[in-house]
């Protein structure tokens, strides 16, 4: 019987996601002798169109990390969307649009602009931008076209199963290949993790109080952090209460707060405004200008609330960019 | 793509989402209606037991919705039922508005008011105040922008499905030639 076909592919994203296939150690090898991997850019050769000759459904899994922000990213997720039985999301970019998604607070042009002429590091006198095609030796290659919006993976294409976490860890990813291969699959659209929030996973719980009374907010580089205590109780954000568990609680482990990468459990919709209600609740000032002195601890809430998340927000992205000229689709 | 939002007519009455608490501002908005005092019927009420109960995601939702903006009413700061839940929705409040700010939203589409259950007359102020101070603004417009973006990517749905059923249809730029493959 010949063995299942797995693929993974990548996006918008830093190589972490692949790295994390890496670390699976030996354990890889099990894997390998159980699924083909047929598609793996990281570490294979391939072209579009072996990926286009398969049959329709003849990838099992298709493990795609990533966000979506250019017409190739878009069209390999819907290629693959095609050829796949399973498209799973992986890691915090392909789930939630991951930190790419910041770039959602800015306009494209403003983007391309900073990246091709504005960068300190960047020498460009000609102010020469990427052309969606040129000409060369008589040939001409088409570039992809950047997007006007960073998105997750479920905003382009029907998304099966996500596996959360900037990376995630090798954990969830065993566990997942585990389920692929007996089938034991949760319902479609599940989050392979755990449904609780950090904090029941974290060494530092004992000493995390029932009720906060914040005075200040500082950031862990504004302060020498106490090894064995909640986070919180030492007025540094720290993420967890408003994040799915599962990873091990390995930052806070690390004497860092958690940053939020596993994204909300099933019961929030929006991670950053649930965050946000649950620290300034507890401020323990009672006026404004008490209040904003306590917050000025807190100069980035977008950038904080929504480090890997902001595509997948309620409001997806700055609401009122202006004008952006998009070249018009040939 | 712009996310410029286009001239609206002059008849154009925003939609305001108001979350009242249960024992003051809603029973003040009670009085204001069997006083018959006459104020612009822009606002949508949402009865909550205490200002507090407004979870920041019920504000961002009303927009994603489509809301022009959102007014929140609790009881003046000492007088909550719950001793003190309008002090969790004010230090949220300050954090959220900033927050709204930076992600594109004027500081006048939110509004948080203590009005006490005597206060019929304030509710009336208040939203003819909101009311005007939004005209001016004009729609917000967030569910219209989420097509516009979205336009992006169902052209490429389009353009899929076409190919999938005519082989020789529209042809991708994925299978073209490519600079980086």
């Amino acid at each position: 019987m010949p063995k299942p076909k797995v693929a993974f592919y990548w996006c918008a994203s830093c190589g972490g996601c692949e790295e994390t296939v890496v670390d699976l150690a030996e354990d890889i090898l099990g894997v390998v002798e159980k699924v083909d991997i047929v598609l793996w850019p990281v570490a294979m050769d391939f072209k579009y169109k072996n990926v286009e000759a398969l049959a329709d459904k003849s990838i099992v899994a298709t493990l795609l990390n990533g966000a979506i922000r250019s017409s190739e990213q878009e069209e390999m997720a819907v290629l693959l969307r095609r050829k796949s039985q399973y498209l799973i999301a992986y890691g915090s970019c392909a789930h939630m649009g991951g930190i790419p998604s910041l770039a959602n607070q800015f306009e494209r042009e403003q983007i391309l602009k900073f990246n091709y002429e504005d960068a300190p590091t960047v020498v460009n006198e000609k102010k020469v931008r990427p052309q969606l095609t040129f000409e060369e030796n008589g040939r001409h290659p088409h570039l992809p076209e950047l997007r006007n919006v960073v998105r997750s993976l479920d905003q382009v294409v029907d998304v099966d199963f996500y596996i959360p976490g900037c990376p995630p860890t090798p954990n969830l990813t065993k566990a997942a290949f585990a389920a692929l291969l007996s089938g034991q699959l949760p319902p479609k659209g599940a989050v392979l993790a755990p449904d609780s929030a950090l904090c029941e996973e974290c060494a530092r719980k004992a000493s995390k109080p029932a009720d906060f009374s914040f005075t200040e907010f500082k950031r862990p580089h504004q302060k020498l952090l106490d090894p064995g205590k909640c986070f919180l109780a030492q007025g540094v954000v720290c993420m967890g209460p408003a994040t799915r568990s599962g990873c091990g609680a390995q930052c806070t482990g690390g004497n860092m707060p958690c940053t939020g990468c596993f994204g909300p459990t099933s019961r929030v919709r929006d991670q950053g405004a649930k965050i946000l209600s649950s620290l300034c609740s507890s401020i323990a000032a009672k006026d404004e200008a008490g209040i904003d002195k306590v917050l000025e601890g807190i100069p980035d809430p977008v950038g904080t609330f929504y480090r890997y998340g902001l595509a997948k927000s309620l409001l997806r992205r700055k609401v009122d960019l202006s004008a952006d000229q998009v070249p018009s689709p040939k | 793509m712009s996310d410029a939002v286009p001239p609206s007519p002059a008849s154009w009455q925003p939609r305001i989402v108001a979350f009242f608490c249960n024992w003051c501002t809603y029973t003040a908005a009670d009085l204001a209606g069997v006083s018959r005092l006459k104020y612009a019927s822009t606002t949508r009420v949402i009865r909550l037991m205490c200002s507090g109960r407004v979870d920041p995601q019920f504000i961002l939702d009303a927009f994603r919705q489509g809301a022009d903006g959102v007014l929140i009413g609790g009881c003046h700061p000492g007088d909550c039922h719950y001793v003190e839940g309008n002090y969790k929705m004010l230090r949220r409040f300050q954090l959220l508005k900033r927050m709204l700010r930076d992600l594109g939203i004027a500081e006048q589409r939110v509004r948080l008011e203590w009005i006490s259950a005597a206060e019929g007359d304030r509710v009336k102020t208040v939203i003819n105040e909101m009311t005007a101070q939004i005209k001016a603004l004009g729609p917000l417009g967030i569910p219209q922008k989420f097509e516009a973006w979205d336009r992006e990517v169902s052209e490429l749905a389009r353009r899929s499905a076409v190919e999938s059923e005519a082989p020789g249809g529209p042809v991708s730029p994925v299978k073209e030639e490519v600079a980086h493959a």
